[in-house]
């Protein structure tokens, strides 16, 4: 085994969408967007299980977001 | 069909708006203004005795065999540099030309060896032609007196020798290598009697000089003295089969010359319109591996992969890989399978295989090695523009005024093409490279880039916006193109964020490592330069901000008015040879062909009503997901035709670790590559030439690949797919790669007008090909945007999280060279290797020094990921601080060492920034002993004979 927490990797990764759509006139829709356009589900649920831990406040937001606008808490 | 060589029509062609009528022989022809009269006879069916002029090269007029007489005209004027002109009254053959003709001719003949009956060109030979044209029989002089016929050959190329007995002193290699390939390699040295070819350097070889064996010099030779070592030993060809090169996204097409099922040579295809008759040593002379011993012609399976390989029948192999994916869906789900398209196939081989994981594994995880190469192209360029493709043909670098490239280093990856742009560097038009290394390009003959900006690895975004702030505060914005084709207050948002004084040159500078005023400089030549043109590769998209890189390279083709005619534009120089299709084909797990995603319930309708499935709306999982989700125990089967994720992925023991977590893994390929020492079945693959099909290159054209021999594995590769497919329950009846390009066409809008028969009959189209754009389209966006108007977005700079710190305070970052291509699973397995043995890291003096290396010592080059070992080159062409490498072969095991940071929106690598320490070392690290002696046990095969 790698030995890859694959839980932190998401963190991370959702952060670094954040980062780089901080300049978005709507952050938190654009973040929610960009999750739904190119993740697969069973990752956002991953990340929804892991909670809000170690995550950018407009990361949260964008999840929560996310489960209202596409209906992706079900995938 | 029978054997003919291209015709030739001794001076190139030239495109003028006036045409002018003349008479040759008789016969009324009327040809461009500035046609030559050797050019215009050409074309009115006539055929001039010519000897240093061909179609390729500027006429050059020195070896008076193509004399003509022309009305009112004193004396026997040279054909090949007179030109046409309106009213002139030409004659070719007279006695008075035949004579003088035989005299010159006699001349070239005494001095040259009389074995045409042993020679490996006879009947393939201008000399003997055009001595026979002119009706030689006999040498007055005898042979008698002081001749070259002793002159020692060089046969130190691996591809072709060099006789100087037979050399005639036309000039033709010269000229090509010059011209054509621009690397100026060869010289005329002496004078009169005593001149002779020279590679120009002590050894004077040819493998130890300048030459790159891109093979020009051959193709103008029109005697045996350049001649591929294949000729001699195979013998003539006897048939020719066009066909595009496997090798790189610039595809050549290549005449394909064929003696029986053997290929002789590969001959640069003349109306090629994405080589226009040239090549590289990797096209032209590395398609040996096709033959390679090390070829698996067998199918194999194990149940596990500590057992050894166990050849079986194609239908053993098929029906186990099959049940062991259904076992594994009903146990895990659909998602619990995948599989990856490979960009080296053919469109309708990764149409296919697409079309397998979605409609018969019925999950969407589906991805390409695009994944690792150019996704954040997709991404960036069809977030600003609306497609995700480059935005010119290969043409339009003619009429390009400042070529801008960045990330890319096209003298190794893309070398037909950085030919191209050579000669118009030649031409006079200015260079800023954007590159952390010194690559070629920036200092080659003739040439020397205006600007070159050697930036800190990572920091590509803080360069563009730094080049913006310049244009937009000092008045450089091409205001009207900005006002008529773009969103007014997405600009107004962008130029007020470029123009914070933070984005200045002078504040990013200690960032960017590169002095504030060349990037003034450089930023004010590339928007008042006429036209510019961005060309970009892996430099920019492997990085964390890769699509944000795209984004700012656009913004900026926008701002400065630099897109949509000729000269101009963005574009991404594509690795391997089908990235883009692979791209265009649905590989993506978002999207379905033609860049619709999935979650378009229109699009989805489509392929739902002619596949007659459900296509899942949800995006499936990208190849680190996949690996990920496997090493969490969630993913268990995949379906890996054509790549090496192994060797070509970051982060290689996570790479392992997944691939060791799945159940089954099924590796389709020609050789028993790193990957398949985790996989369970083996399907054989096919070489290109062994298979029909299409492939896209970088500028969106596509070209037919054509079956020229036999599969040495019985199958071509979409076949194989449609064979697993059929397995699964799916009712595929494909006959012919054709009939997959329809379907790809009745699904796919912008490939609506496509067909084999089209391709066949107009030998290569850019799509889009529908209703909008019948004959496809060399350069878009000429009339307004795809998607409107075009977007300006904001690119902040963000650092990446990988930094230099105590413990690992260089940074390494990644590439190619010229003879070797991707993971060397081909070249190296041809002569090519001998131009590059092993994977080396560069190294500043200064760097070296402080850690006490010598050029060539071994080093041992560790990251937070893991360490390898490799060998030490001490070279000023990397700046302090920043170390080089490739990763062509498996032992160096480069990716050992890259980490698992991706670019944010595509999860693209981040191969090109790695934070590193090299230390001396005297031998490999335990990773690479333990690898070597898991993949010797990997690699058993039972000796059990398949039926
Ligand atoms: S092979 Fe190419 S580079 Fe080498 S001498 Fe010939 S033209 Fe020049
Ligand atoms: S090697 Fe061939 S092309 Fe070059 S000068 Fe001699 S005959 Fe001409
Ligand atoms: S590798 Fe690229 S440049 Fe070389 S011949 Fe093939 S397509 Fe052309
Ligand atoms: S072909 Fe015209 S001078 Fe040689």
């Amino acid at each position: 085994m790698s030995g890859v927490d694959t839980t932190a990797k998401l963190v991370r990764m959702i952060n670094q969408i954040v980062r780089n759509l901080l300049h978005d006139k709507d952050p938190v829709g654009a973040v929610a967007g960009h999750v739904h356009a190119f993740w697969s589900p069973r990752m956002v649920q991953q990340l929804r299980a892991h909670g809000s831990d170690g995550l950018d406040p407009v990361a949260i937001a964008a999840l929560e977001r996310l489960g209202q606008d596409h209906g992706h808490a079900a995938g | 069909m029978g054997y003919e060589p291209q015709a030739d029509f001794g001076t190139p062609a030239v495109t003028a708006q006036t045409r002018v009528s003349l008479l040759i022989d008789g016969r009324a022809i009327s040809v461009p203004t500035g046609t030559t009269v050797m050019r215009a006879a050409a074309l009115a069916g006539g055929s001039i005795p010519k000897l240093c002029a061909t179609d390729t090269l500027k006429q050059f007029g020195s070896c008076r065999l193509c004399l003509v007489e022309i009305d009112g005209m004193r004396g026997t004027p040279a054909s090949c540099t007179t030109l046409a002109s309106e009213g002139m009254v030409v004659h070719t053959q007279t006695s008075r030309l035949e004579k003088l003709r035989r005299g010159v001719m006699e001349l070239y003949i005494s001095d040259h060896p009389l074995d045409c009956l042993t020679c490996s060109a006879n009947n393939d030979c201008e000399l003997q032609d055009t001595a026979a044209q002119v009706g030689l029989r006999d040498v007055r002089y005898g042979y008698q007196g002081d001749n070259h016929l002793g002159a020692a050959p060089d046969q130190s190329n691996p591809y072709f020798d060099f006789d100087p007995s037979k050399c005639i002193v036309c000039s033709r290699c010269v000229r090509a290598c010059d011209e054509v390939q621009g690397t100026f390699a060869l010289t005329i040295a002496g004078r009169g009697f005593e001149s002779k070819v020279s590679a120009g350097v002590a050894s004077d070889d040819f493998f130890s000089s300048e030459c790159v064996s891109c093979g020009a010099c051959v193709a103008a030779c029109p005697t045996a003295t350049l001649n591929e070592k294949a000729v001699t030993a195979i013998g003539k060809p006897e048939r020719a089969v066009i066909t595009t090169c496997a090798y790189c996204g610039v595809g050549c097409t290549f005449r394909a010359e064929m003696r029986g099922e053997q290929v002789v040579r590969m001959v640069p295809w003349k109306d090629g319109k994405a080589n226009r008759g040239h090549s590289c040593v990797k096209g032209r002379f590395a398609w040996g591996y096709a033959r390679h011993q090390d070829r698996i012609t067998t199918p194999m399976i194990r149940n596990a992969i500590t057992e050894p390989w166990r050849e079986v029948s194609w239908d053993e192999a098929i029906s186990f890989a099959a049940s062991e994916f259904k076992r594994i869906a009903a146990q895990h789900g659909n998602n619990a399978l995948g599989g990856i398209v490979s960009s080296r196939c053919t469109n309708e081989e990764g149409f296919l295989v697409q079309k397998l994981v979605r409609a018969g594994f019925g999950t969407n995880n589906v991805d390409t090695c695009a994944r690792v190469c150019h996704s954040p192209t997709g991404y960036g360029l069809k977030n600003t523009f609306g497609t995700s493709a480059g935005t010119q043909d290969f043409d339009s670098v003619e009429a390009c005024d400042v070529m801008l490239v960045i990330g890319a280093n096209p003298t190794d990856g893309h070398p037909v093409f950085a030919s191209r742009m050579k000669r118009r560097l030649r031409q006079g038009a200015k260079l800023i490279v954007i590159d952390p290394r010194r690559t070629d390009i920036v200092r080659s003959p003739h040439i020397e880039a205006d600007y070159h900006l050697a930036l800190r690895p990572g920091t590509n975004v803080a360069v563009l916006t730094a080049l913006a702030h310049v244009i937009v505060t000092e008045g450089l914005v091409d205001e009207a193109f900005v006002r008529d084709r773009c969103d007014q207050d997405e600009f107004r948002d962008w130029a007020e964020f470029v123009a914070d004084a933070r984005h200045s040159p002078e504040f990013l500078a200690p960032v960017i490592g590169v002095a504030a005023q060349d990037l003034r400089g450089a930023a004010r030549l590339f928007a008042t330069g006429g036209n510019g043109a961005i060309y970009y590769g892996l430099g920019v998209t492997e990085h964390s901000q890769g699509s944000s890189t795209v984004m700012a390279i656009a913004n900026l083709a926008m701002a400065t008015g630099n897109i949509g005619r000729r000269g101009v534009g963005v574009n991404p120089l594509r690795g391997q040879n089908n990235v883009q299709g692979a791209c265009d084909m649905g590989s993506f797990p978002h999207e379905l062909s033609g860049y619709r995603h999935v979650s378009d319930p229109a699009a989805r309708a489509l392929f739902e009503a002619e596949w007659g499935v459900p296509i899942d709306p949800e995006p499936g999982l990208r190849i680190p997901n996949m690996l990920d989700a496997a090493t969490d125990g969630l993913f268990k089967g995949i379906y890996i035709q054509g790549e090496d994720i192994l060797q070509s992925d970051p982060d290689t023991r996570h790479v392992a670790a997944g691939l060791a977590a799945m159940e089954c893994v099924i590796v389709q390929d020609l050789f028993l590559n790193e990957t398949a020492n985790y996989a369970h079945v083996f399907l054989p693959g096919s070489t290109f030439l062994e298979k029909s099909g299409t492939f896209t290159n970088a500028e969106r054209r596509i070209q037919m690949v054509r079956k020229v021999m036999e599969p040495l594995n019985g199958f071509e590769d979409w076949q194989v797919t449609q064979a697993l497919a059929r397995a699964m329950g799916l009712d595929w009846n494909y006959t012919h790669a054709r009939e997959i390009m329809d379907e790809i066409a009745r699904l796919t809008p912008t490939f609506a007008g496509v067909s084999f028969a089209r391709l066949d009959a107009e030998g290569s189209l850019q799509w889009p090909v529908n209703a909008a754009f019948p004959d496809g389209a060399p350069i878009m966006h000429v009339d307004g945007f795809v998607r409107g108007k075009g977007k300006f977005v904001v690119t902040d700079y963000v650092p990446t999280d990988e930094r230099t710190g105590p413990r690992y305070p260089l940074l390494l970052t990644t590439g190619r060279i010229l003879s070797q291509y991707n993971v060397g699973a081909q070249t190296r397995r041809t002569e090519n290797a001998r131009w590059h043995l092993e994977d080396v890291l560069e190294i500043h003096p200064s760097d070296a020094e402080n850690r006490g290396l010598r050029d060539g010592d071994w080093v041992r080059l560790a990251s937070r990921a893991g360490e390898t070992t490799l060998r030490a080159q001490i070279t000023d062409r990397v700046a302090p601080g920043v170390v080089y490498t490739t990763f062509h072969h498996p032992t160096t095991q480069a990716n050992v060492v890259t980490t698992d940071n991706s670019d944010w929106a595509t999860n693209c690598p981040e191969y090109k920034v790695t934070a590193v320490q090299v230390t001396p070392s005297n031998g490999p690290s335990q990773w690479q002993l333990d690898y070597d002696a898991q993949s010797d046990a990997a690699r058993r095969i039972t000796a059990t004979a398949a039926e």
